[in-house]
């Protein structure tokens, strides 16, 4: 359904540009939950502010094509643009208090996207608002429609949030961290209503998320991202069992495990590379701890080609030099 | 509702008392003292002008060359001017050229302003540069200066002053306007609406433009007084209203050579100014008081 070829974005511009996204391959099919996992600063946020083109200045996309159903949204003009954003691909934000305007009631914020563009009277869409809260777990919706958004919690902010984001029916929601800013106990009710409400409207699921339990608890297949490259995406099962990636290793032994006693979690030693810097090699191989052992001198050199440990499993990784080979390697990454 | 059972709502925080509304904002109005005072004075001079006929005890242009000059009694309250016209009277008719002139003079700054401030904060760059050039330019003649000159252009007459005085406020209505809707578009909540598939349009109508109301209230309590007692000024000078008019600028210019004689024909229009404009004065620092956000 939606293919991201290629993609590029740098923030910037000239020698000292920051390559946020530094050529990333990703697929995501209809119906299913994909999730986006990686530390800060890796690019998935600006991965998935440019699937749908929010990158603002100083930032750019260099490179690349994002298909949607075959039609390049890179590629768009405005008004098809915006015709696509909410009702074929929403988005959801970090900080669901802040997204919300201050000044509207919350039904009329639900209300308004049925109304201007679904085509509704006035008074369907704020019936069909009130509805949507209600499915969203609101308690009380018809009274709750008329608050504004600062007299409700960061917990229902995002419940309404997804109400907003869900009301057009999109093929496809792209949920940036949506529940960092929220309290542990609501966290986990606000990742069951985004699975529950996708699952009910065949909805696909993008789950841009840090916290690699998420993507255990809640996706089907997992992207994990580095230095702005997925380093190794395949199905959840496959990849948190017996991840490909030392990276990935590296980040399910730094994540605690529920119920198991750990002495102390293992972090990954050193930081992420200088992104102005052109990678010359694999982006982890400083870091990487198979590679130390190895001492494959092809890691510092030349960048890693994906491998298939396995069908429908990729891991840009020399180790994995034994398995087939995806794809051509690519050339140089810049 | 089968969904709203299995994704269980958990009883969230309850909600925070209401505040910030329009309702919560009136009663903080009421309680701010320089507020009272400048929107009672407002509200007497509103009520002058609306009942003037009634309120007045005599016709304003009713000449009367035998009563020249009279000092204040109790048939003529403040007096009477150099052709013997009721003073007070003047005074309580000039109430609507007052409001007149405030409401025409704001209405062509706020209306030309807000537009041209919401098309350079929330449209294009090339827009952006050149209605901004534009202000400054404006912005570089001296106030009064910019007036006559649109006066000297126009005509002079009572409307042509009022056009001159809402036109040099123009700039900066829109320099405010262009602030906050750059402020407001780089706020979250514009961004996620902008990746549900707002257009520009929608969203500085229905998200900038109410995010305007607040300081634009403040400044147009500010700006209007000045509109005011520029318009006054013309009129002293001859560019305004002409002269039978009772208009408080007008009024002076008439009686000024008899100062010496005379005082109360110079004083009182001189102090209806005054009060008005400082009345409009407080009522905007009560205003600015209660819709300032960090008080909030």
């Amino acid at each position: 359904m939606l293919e991201v070829r290629g993609l590029r974005t740098q923030f910037g511009t000239g020698a000292g540009a920051v390559r946020a996204v530094n050529g990333v391959d990703l697929a995501i099919n209809p119906g299913e939950v994909l999730g986006i996992v990686g530390e800060s600063g890796c690019g998935k946020t600006v991965l998935a502010l440019s699937i749908l083109r929010l990158i603002d200045a100083p930032g750019r996309i260099v490179a690349g094509q994002v298909l949607f159903e075959g039609t390049d949204v890179l590629a768009m003009r405005p008004r098809a643009l915006t015709a696509l954003r909410g009702r074929d691909i929403a988005m959801i934000f970090q900080q669901p208090k802040a997204s919300l305007d201050p000044l509207m009631r919350i039904g009329s914020q639900i209300a308004e996207p049925l109304r201007l563009r679904g085509g509704r009277s006035r008074a369907e869409a704020w019936r069909e608002a009130v509805e949507l809260l209600g499915a969203v777990g609101i308690p009380n919706p018809e009274e709750k429609a008329r608050a504004y958004p600062h007299e409700i919690s960061g917990g229902q902010a995002q419940r309404v949030m997804i109400a907003i984001a869900l009301a057009l029916r999109p093929r496809l929601l792209i949920a940036d961290e949506p529940t960092t800013a929220l309290d542990v106990t609501v966290q986990a009710q606000i990742l069951e209503l985004l699975r529950e409400r996708c699952r009910v409207l065949g909805t696909a699921l993008v789950l841009v998320t840090h916290d690699i339990g998420v993507v255990a608890q809640m996706a089907d297949r997992v992207a994990v991202m580095y230095a702005g490259r997925v380093v190794e995406n395949g199905k959840v099962a496959d990849i948190l069992g017996q991840p490909a990636h030392p990276y990935t290793r590296g980040l399910l032994r730094s994540a605690p495990v529920m119920g198991a006693v750990q002495a102390r979690l293992r972090e990954i030693p050193g930081g992420i590379p200088d992104l102005t810097r052109p990678l010359s090699g694999c982006a982890f191989a400083p870091r990487c701890e198979a590679r130390q052992q190895a001492g494959a001198a092809r890691c510092d050199s030349q960048a890693p080609p994906s491998f298939l440990p396995r069908a429908g499993w990729q891991a840009r990784c020399w180790l994995q030099a034994g398995a087939p080979q995806a794809q051509p390697a690519p050339e140089a990454w810049a | 509702m089968s969904l709203a059972q299995s994704v269980a709502a958990p009883a969230e925080a309850a909600p925070q008392p209401r505040r910030g509304g329009w309702r919560w904002a009136m009663a903080r109005l009421l309680r701010n003292p320089s507020a009272r005072i400048g929107g009672s004075v407002l509200l007497l001079i509103l009520f002058c002008a609306a009942f003037a006929p009634w309120v007045a005890p005599h016709d304003p242009l009713h000449v009367n060359t035998l009563g020249r000059l009279l000092p204040p009694s109790a048939t003529n309250w403040l007096g009477t001017d150099e052709v013997g016209r009721d003073i007070a009277s003047r005074l309580i008719f000039g109430t609507r050229y007052f409001l007149l002139i405030c409401l025409i003079a704001s209405t062509i700054s706020g209306g030309f302003g807000i537009l041209l401030g919401l098309v350079a904060g929330g449209g294009s760059a090339l827009a952006d540069t050149l209605i901004m050039r534009c202000t400054d330019m404006l912005l570089a003649f001296p106030y009064i200066l910019l007036v006559l000159a649109i006066v000297a252009i126009l005509g002079p007459s009572l409307w042509t002053a009022m056009a001159a005085v809402g036109i040099a406020g123009i700039p900066g209505y829109a320099r405010l306007i262009r602030s906050v809707a750059l402020t407001v578009k780089r706020e979250e909540y514009v961004e996620a609406a902008r990746a549900l598939g707002a257009s520009e349009a929608q969203i500085i109508l229905s998200t900038v433009l109410p995010n305007t109301i607040s300081p634009l209230i403040v400044y147009l309590s500010y700006a209007t007084p000045i509109a005011a007692l520029s318009a006054a000024a013309l009129s002293f000078l001859g560019l305004g209203a002409q002269a039978p008019a009772p208009e408080w600028g007008a009024m002076l210019v008439n009686s000024r050579s008899f100062l010496f004689t005379a005082w109360w024909a110079v004083a009182a229009p001189g102090l209806a100014i005054f009060v008005a404009i400082f009345s409009m004065n407080l009522l905007g620092n009560g205003l600015r008081d209660v819709l300032d956000p960090r008080d909030v």
